[in-house]
């Protein structure tokens, strides 16, 4: 059977049937299980009981919940750009070292993927807290008179949450950048555009498509972290995950915890949408 | 009209020599064809008068000023690269205007000036489609109206052609030719086909191990090779080795026969190199013809190619391959096999050093 071939008959679908059969058991399955609990009724006392009702939608009115969702979309997209921005000159600068430059620093990144939330969480609590954080090293140097803490808070969270994800926008631009034509950067020099105005030019638009890619996966990805915002914000800074993970968990409201869970996956489907859409508009 | 004069121009990579020693002037206005195989380091030293690569030694003079702490943005020349580098996320008429746009022109006049280049390399009206849409051939007129977009002090191509076919390569080297010579512009081409550095130069300078080995015009590069490296690069050529007498006799020997030259360079003495070009070379069908004159040698006919126009002989000559180019209706009545004499007219009978 050549490659180009589709699978015909059972047999040639056979390679793809475990897959198949694990995303369906313990993906489709589950999330259709949440988005069944999502019209349950909630019964006092931490249970609930087979139903079909609009309540726990219904709840999303109220100001509180639409103050966390807005400040979750808020947080997220700030992220998103805020990390994206750093990540596109680092993925260039990174593409222009020697290939043994390039493979150092490409493991020193991924390592990081190796911290959990948790850690990373904790590692910079501590890096911001008052008693053992940099602000000691900023005394000693002389720039402030006395230690403070710098987390819990938005900048602390919002720091974290763009430290988890570099690795993963590095990752994402990398084959992009790499496989930019010197020869167009050049060009673009010689056409009488400094570094910068070449960057601007030709370097950020000819990566549209990853950029776009990078915006939208930083936002999913920080829209799914709880951990971060409990270490390292307010509770004013919580975010939905935390939200849904406290009702789950704490207030015992399922029903209610599915529906938001369903309701935040609708709201990111449709911004990636139109994050997509937007970023496609003049590819040919 | 500017001019450019490089002046013991060096360029190394740590300790890997790219080019050295080179001295020369390109006149203003005039085309000129850097030429050269693979790795002969004429790509580096365009690059380095683009102002892309550093000079590890030497002068860069733009009309008597050094250029070389200049960079690639405040030099003002056009190049056109070898893989066109078009950028893709922009429109025909924005690619062109690329530099009007940097210097912050308005787009009224960014368009009008597509418009006008568009014309002049005879693609109107394609200013709003995607480089995409473009054929190669498009794609080569739009990379060399992007270059000329701001009447360039010098114009640069490094292999502009090399991606296009056969044919449409011909049309293109003639076309592109015509427009140097009507916009009157300082040009260097790099190229390392010599067919089209003979079509479309002023003057070429053929390359070859990192420094340059000629200067000339088309002609005189080939009718009078420096040395073998320069004759056996352009064009076909039949190299003998041979050895100098002294005393200035005007002969040379070949495998113990005496063979009259029209000049040997003052001071050569000892081995050489004999050169005839094909088309100088005769093939008499009779191998007795030998012993009737002088110059003439016998020989084994190895293959005939029969290319339509012309006719080649390929003889075997003491065991030399020699091959004789020429026009079907002069061409000899000889097959693979024959015994043969080929005539080696002095005058057409270059001595090189060895």
């Amino acid at each position: 059977m050549s490659l180009h071939q589709h699978p015909r008959g059972l047999r040639q679908h056979l390679p793809m049937a475990i897959p198949a059969v694990v995303l369906t058991v313990f993906f489709l399955v589950p999330f259709g299980i949440m988005v069944a609990y999502s019209f349950y009724h909630r019964v006092s006392g931490g249970f609930y009981e087979p139903a079909f009702e609009l309540d726990n939608y219904a709840r999303f009115l109220t100001p509180l919940f639409l103050g966390v969702l807005g400040f979750s979309l808020w947080l997220c997209g700030l992220a998103a750009v805020l990390c994206t921005a750093a990540a596109v000159p680092f993925t260039w600068f990174l593409s222009r070292f020697s290939p043994r430059g390039q493979t150092l620093w490409l493991v020193f990144i991924l390592s990081v993927l190796s911290l959990s939330e948790v850690i990373i969480g904790f590692a910079w609590s501590t890096l911001l807290s008052r008693s053992a954080g940099i602000s000691n090293l900023f005394v000693a140097l002389g720039l402030i008179d006395q230690p403070t803490a710098y987390s819990p808070s938005f900048l602390a969270l919002l720091l974290g949450m763009c430290f988890i994800t570099f690795p993963y926008t590095v990752l994402v631009l990398y084959p992009s950048v790499t496989r930019l034509d010197p020869e167009v950067t050049e060009a673009a020099r010689t056409l009488g555009a400094t570094p910068l105005r070449t960057f601007f030019t030709v370097v950020v638009p000819s990566l549209r498509p990853a950029i776009v890619a990078t915006l939208v996966l930083v936002f999913v990805f920080t829209l799914g972290v709880y951990v971060l915002p409990q270490l390292l914000g307010q509770p004013q800074h919580w975010t939905l995950s935390v939200f849904i993970t406290d009702q789950a968990v704490y207030q015992s409201n399922i029903p209610f915890a599915a529906a938001v869970a369903v309701f935040l996956m609708l709201v990111s489907l449709a911004l990636i949408g139109l994050t997509l859409l937007a970023g496609g508009g003049r590819r040919s | 009209m500017h001019d450019l004069v490089l002046e013991d121009v060096r360029k190394s990579y740590g300790s890997v020599l790219a080019v050295t020693d080179v001295t020369l002037h390109i006149p203003a206005g005039k085309l000129v064809c850097f030429l050269g195989p693979s790795g002969c380091g004429k790509t580096t030293l365009l690059r380095m008068i683009a102002g892309l690569e550093a000079p590890s030694a030497g002068r860069l003079l733009l009309d008597g000023t050094d250029i070389a702490p200049l960079p690639p943005d405040r030099r003002g020349f056009g190049m056109v690269f070898q893989s066109l580098a078009l950028f893709d996320h922009l429109t025909v008429g924005e690619n062109i205007a690329y530099a009007l746009h940097i210097r912050g022109e308005s787009r009224d006049r960014q368009r009008a000036r597509a418009e006008q280049l568009l014309e002049m390399v005879r693609l109107p009206g394609i200013a709003d489609r995607h480089v995409s849409q473009l054929s190669g051939g498009q794609r080569q007129r739009v990379a060399i109206a992007r270059a000329l977009a701001v009447d360039p002090k010098l114009f640069l191509l490094d292999e502009p052609l090399s991606a296009l076919d056969a044919k449409l390569r011909e049309a293109m080297q003639i076309e592109l030719r015509l427009l140097q010579q009507r916009l009157n512009v300082t040009t260097i081409l790099v190229t390392h086909d010599q067919r089209e550095a003979m079509t479309m130069a002023d003057l070429i300078v053929v390359m070859g191990d990192h420094r340059v080995q000629q200067v000339g015009p088309p002609s005189q590069i080939y009718r009078e090779p420096a040395n073998t490296f320069v004759a056996d690069f352009i064009g076909t050529s039949n190299l003998l080795p041979v050895t100098v007498e002294g005393g200035g006799s005007g002969a040379v020997r070949f495998n113990g026969a005496a063979v009259s030259v029209g000049a040997i360079p003052d001071g050569l003495t000892g081995a050489a190199t004999l050169l005839v070009r094909p088309e100088e070379l005769h093939v008499l069908p009779e191998a007795a013809a030998a012993a009737g004159g002088p110059n003439r040698l016998p020989a084994t006919v190895t293959f005939v190619r029969d290319v339509g126009g012309t006719v080649e002989v390929h003889v075997d000559c003491h065991g030399h391959a020699l091959i004789a180019e020429s026009l079907r209706k002069d061409a000899p009545a000889v097959a693979a096999g024959d015994a043969v004499t080929v005539e080696l007219p002095p005058a057409a009978c270059r001595v090189l050093a060895a």
